[in-house]
């Protein structure tokens, strides 16, 4: 066992969020056409409600820390929030378009002991990039601020969302990645928006480029094991947790909203009301997370996907039962073996009930793979 | 001249109490390391201002079932390990500023 997992499972058994995403504004000097957030200013955090935050999250038990958005330099006092941030020591790592980092904003990030900064990247090609984030010479901008911070010696992960507009471009972004020397991941997952509209869901790519995504051993390893069949389902994996959502981490809009993640937006306090400790250890929204298992899973738990599927809580509750399944997931896992699940098999049985959208919806891929975002937010660490 | 020697945490580090262990991780290389409950005594005490023979007086033999001397020992090897790490670092002279050092341990 790594020391990171070992970490995550003493913070499960002290009850302790172990990692908080905080995004600090939903404002965005982009307008990517695959964006699931409102980038209306509904009345933001102050920077001392932010460094008040902090202090609470720091005092909870808080290590990881994400720092995202919207644009998080859009807010005019963003290093001094990270500055707050540095001094209660937490491990932090940004989620930017990197637009707004020329080589000042690189080196003071450097200074401030960032961990990683992660930029999203859609394609090699101007036209296809700028396209999608709607701003002309976004990808230019974004491309020098991943030099800039790699001239500093920080650690980049050049993020690339599969879409249907750019699915064609993924290998030549991951060369670029290499020559830039930074992390590359591929993130074949459009999520329906935060108000729960799901029409952001028709950029999701389909089944053949999915499969093509997971038989690329670049990106997966081995193909063979990856692609195998579901192990069956046993007695662990009836009692196994869905993620760390709830568990050991949560997420908290720019407004105060503490949610279980960014992708699972259930309302669970908000921290201009309540100590984020308190929110965290009595709100029953999260406390009822905690209890859910495979086993309390109706249709999952029938399923042969059970033990190796990928279901994200927060989906199949945007899908309106956070005990069912996850249709998004369930297209993944059936790209990657050919096995439909028993919630797609129940679907093709119902074809009235069938919404072809959410067929060709598509998921993160499982944890195992070397190259793809892993949910768990502590896999960065290496273990010492 | 001072033969007491004088720890700080280095303000390259994200660190946090987890039960009574203690993660730190250096913010150069992101390599995690987690301190049991005595190198956590240790770490949380490290303010650049009090000399290590003290840390270890007050804080480690006074709660912890340890001989002094031994202590001790275990202590330095212990210091050295983490700045080699980058983690702490250690002078014959109270440390008293980095850039953007730690306002408290974790």
């Amino acid at each position: 066992m790594s020391l990171v997992v070992e970490m995550a499972a003493k913070a499960l058994k002290l009850n302790i969020p172990l990692s908080v995403q905080l995004d600090l504004t939903y404002r965005c000097n982009e307008r990517c056409v695959h964006c699931y957030l409102d980038h209306d200013d509904h009345g933001e955090m102050t920077t001392a409600e932010i460094k008040d935050l902090l202090d609470q999250m720091a005092d909870a038990g808080v290590f990881y820390l994400t720092i995202s958005g919207g644009e998080i330099l859009m807010r005019r006092d963003f290093f001094e929030i990270l500055e707050h941030a540095r001094l209660r020591t937490f491990c932090i790592k940004l989620k930017t378009n990197g637009v707004l980092i020329r080589e000042m904003e690189a080196a003071r990030l450097r200074e401030l002991g960032v961990e990683s900064v992660q930029i999203s990247i859609y394609s090699h090609r101007p036209e296809v990039h700028d396209a999608i984030t709607k701003m002309p010479g976004s990808l230019r901008q974004s491309i020098d601020a991943v030099r800039f911070l790699r001239q500093q010696g920080l650690l980049v992960t050049m993020a690339n969302v599969l879409m249907t507009g750019n699915a064609a471009d993924y290998k030549q972004v991951r060369l670029l990645a290499q020559e830039l020397d930074a992390k590359f991941i591929i993130d074949p997952t459009v999520t329906p928006m935060m108000d729960g509209d799901r029409s952001v869901l028709k950029l999701n790519v389909d089944q053949d480029a999915l499969r093509e995504v997971f038989r690329n051993e670049e990106l997966v390893g081995n193909v063979e094991e990856f692609c195998a069949p579901p192990a069956a389902v046993d007695q662990d994996a009836l009692d196994s947790l869905p993620c760390s959502a709830g568990h050991t981490a949560c997420y908290v809009s720019p407004y105060g909203d503490v949610y279980p993640c960014v992708q699972f937006p259930m309302p669970s306090g908000n921290v201009r009301q309540t100590k984020f400790v308190d929110i965290w250890r009595d709100s029953p929204q999260l406390k009822e997370v905690r209890t859910i298992t495979l086993r309390d899973m109706p249709s999952c738990s029938q399923c042969s996907h059970g033990a190796t599927c990928t279901r994200c809580p927060g989906l199949a509750y945007l899908e309106g039962n956070m005990r069912g399944p996850s249709t998004q997931d369930c297209e993944k896992s059936y790209a990657r073996t050919g096995i439909p699940s028993e919630n797609l098999k129940a679907k093709l049985a119902s074809p009235k009930s069938v919404d072809a959208t959410q067929l060709i919806q598509i998921k993160g891929l499982p944890p195992m793979a070397p190259n793809i975002p892993v949910r768990a937010t502590e896999a960065a660490a290496a273990s010492a | 001249m001072n033969t007491s020697r004088y720890v700080a945490r280095s303000n390259a580090i994200a660190a946090r109490a987890l039960g009574d262990e203690t993660m730190v991780m250096s913010a150069t290389n992101s390599t995690l390391f987690t301190l049991n409950e005595v190198a956590s005594a240790i770490w949380k005490a490290a303010d650049g201002m009090t000399p290590l023979d003290e840390i270890i007086k007050n804080k480690v033999c006074s709660q912890f079932e340890i001989a002094p001397d031994a202590a001790l020992k275990d202590a330095e090897a212990l210091v050295e390990n983490l700045a080699g790490h980058g983690l702490l670092l250690v002078s014959h002279e109270p440390i008293t500023k980095q850039g953007n050092s730690c306002k408290e341990p974790a």
